[in-house]
């Protein structure tokens, strides 16, 4: 069962193709990881989907509706939410009045609104946080939070966007066994991240682009060893005649 | 909170006696300090709390005082139904303008031209409409009375704007609270974030300046019946543009009390000044005199004044942040 279907997703910036024919599905309850070189288009593919780029070709199709055309909001409304590479919190307002913003999407008051933002804050870790303004947070915190907007919405799909980088290790492991619990709740994931060790821990399946491309897909351990992956990385080695 | 609650309860019960002891001078200073509160509070909702900079708010008083004006010299319309008219006038006027804005995507300095240009074209066409005075404007009789929104003396004055400041604010001040006015504070602060959460920006700026306009006509209406004269460069000019946005910026933006802390610091000054530099001959000087303080403010107090009120009334006031 698919939840969310990519159907030969072509996008252009005036000559440079950005990204080419691409096409994959994330299943119902996957966590599906999607890696490449710097400037591989992987968050070029993040903006297609959730609606801040248009596509010039290409289907994206979430739970058998077509996303074709729609503005981020919508596509937010519908149940895929993101997060941004650049964290983005509202600085000068509390941590609890930013996940708020993103609770408002399911609760139409202030009342219930403030209680699923203090549960979200509470799952994340954020709770003692909640009434300090958000621009005085550290990164990591402030990482937290980008997810923890995003999931106030209520997704069914989320696209996490590089949401360990920056991190040290204990709190990548953190946030490794946070991802695995949303996702447990029954969230299908996709993300895209450099930090391997994220990605081996938590990726079912890993896509592997390259200028746009898909260049290889499979479990993480197949993807580790493929050729072309390698090559891409870092260049083939040289031939000796 | 309680405690400034009760400080301004307090405030306002002085507010209310003040016309008994203060003579009509000083009550003339203090129906132009809320007059000014008010309009920056409107001015407020737009910029203030949702981010979108207008510098052509004189539009929508101009707006207000015209629409009024004229219905009640044509069809002898009570000038407080057609306060409301200009209200819904100037509404959809700044729902147009809104959506030529937010629907195309415009922002920042090119809003900010938007707004201008839509004030110019608004004083321009007016300037050349003979059935509303085109250049020499609009002199109004004076026939006191309730109906007419004409009165003897400063004291009705006085309450209709403090008034107006009062339920202006509180108006403010509850949808600041509410889900529209949070998800406007969103858009101010990052509307890609916001978009991204699911927020209809468009929506909700349209919703903002639709509230900003019709808030800021009805003081249009107050206006001219408080100055009997209306004149295209008066009501639509950038002088009141910028006047108007000076008290928000000074004060505190995005906050209900910064147009209101505003406007009792600049409204007395500039009055003052203005009488004192035109004795000696300097008229405009207060004009220097303004933007020397808006430069101190935006070069030291980058918040406005109202974060440093607030510091020092903390633990009298038992504030949280």
């Amino acid at each position: 069962m698919n939840i969310l279907s990519v159907q030969d997703l072509g996008k252009n910036f005036g000559g440079l193709t950005a990204v080419k024919d691409l096409s994959f599905k994330l299943k119902q309850g996957e966590i599906l990881a999607l890696i490449g070189p710097n400037g591989a288009g992987k968050t070029t593919v993040f903006a297609c989907l959730s609606g801040f780029l248009r596509a010039e070709q290409g289907q994206v199709i979430l739970e058998g509706q077509s996303l074709w055309g729609l503005s981020p909001h919508q596509i937010c409304a519908l149940g895929l939410a993101r997060t941004f590479q650049i964290v983005r919190p509202f600085l000068n307002i509390s941590v609890l009045d930013n996940v708020m913003v993103g609770a408002f999407l399911r609760q139409k008051s202030v009342a219930k609104a403030r209680e699923a933002a203090l549960k979200v804050l509470d799952f994340m870790g954020l709770a003692r946080q909640a009434h300090k303004e958000a621009g005085g947070l550290p990164l990591p915190q402030r990482k937290r939070l980008e997810l923890a907007k995003a999931l106030a919405t209520g997704p069914r799909v989320l696209l996490l966007d590089e949401v360990m980088a920056g991190l040290n290790p204990t709190e990548v492991d953190e946030l490794i066994a946070l991802i695995r619990d949303i996702n447990r709740q029954g969230v299908s994931i996709l993300l895209i991240e450099h930090v391997m060790r994220g990605v081996m821990a938590l990726a079912q399946r890993v896509l592997v682009i390259n200028y746009g491309q898909l260049i290889a897909q499979g479990t993480p351990a197949e993807v580790v060893g493929n050729q072309e992956v390698i090559a891409a990385y870092l260049g083939r080695g040289l031939k000796h005649a | 909170m309680r405690r400034l609650y009760l400080l301004l309860g307090l405030l306002l019960l002085v507010l209310l006696l003040l016309p008994l002891v203060l003579d009509k001078y000083a009550l003339g200073i203090f129906v132009m300090i809320f007059f000014y509160a008010y309009l920056g509070q409107s001015w407020n909702v737009l910029t203030g709390y949702t981010g979108h900079i207008s510098l052509g708010h004189a539009l929508y008083v101009g707006i207000g005082a015209y629409v009024s004006t004229f219905l009640a010299q044509k069809f002898g319309l009570s000038p407080w139904l057609g306060m409301l008219a200009g209200g819904l006038l100037a509404t959809a006027v700044g729902l147009g303008l809104g959506f030529l804005g937010f629907r195309f995507g415009l922002r920042g300095v090119y809003f900010v031209i938007l707004t201008i240009s839509c004030a110019e074209i608004a004083r321009l066409a007016v300037s050349h409409i003979d059935a509303v005075g085109s250049f020499s404007g609009i002199f109004l009789d004076f026939n006191p009375g309730f109906y007419n929104f004409q009165f003897r003396g400063n004291v009705p004055y006085y309450y209709i704007s403090l008034g107006f400041m009062v339920l202006g604010s509180l108006a403010v001040h509850l949808l600041a609270r509410s889900r529209t006015g949070r998800l406007m504070v969103a858009i101010r602060e990052d509307e890609q974030a916001a978009l991204a959460l699911g927020v209809n920006s468009f929506k909700y700026s349209m919703t903002a300046i639709g509230i900003s306009a019709f808030m800021t006509s009805l003081a249009g209406t107050f206006y001219a019946n408080y100055v009997y004269y209306l004149s295209p460069n008066s009501m639509f000019g950038m002088g009141l543009s910028i006047d108007l946005i000076l008290r928000p910026i000074i004060g505190g933006l995005g906050t209900v009390l910064g147009p209101i802390i505003g406007s009792f610091v600049l409204t007395p000054l500039s009055e003052v000044s203005r009488a004192y530099f035109a004795k000696g001959g300097l008229e405009g000087m207060h004009l220097v005199l303004y933007g020397v303080l808006a430069i101190l403010v935006v070069l030291f107090m980058r918040q406005g004044i109202l974060v440093y009120i607030k510091r020092a009334l903390k633990p009298l006031l038992k504030l949280e942040d």
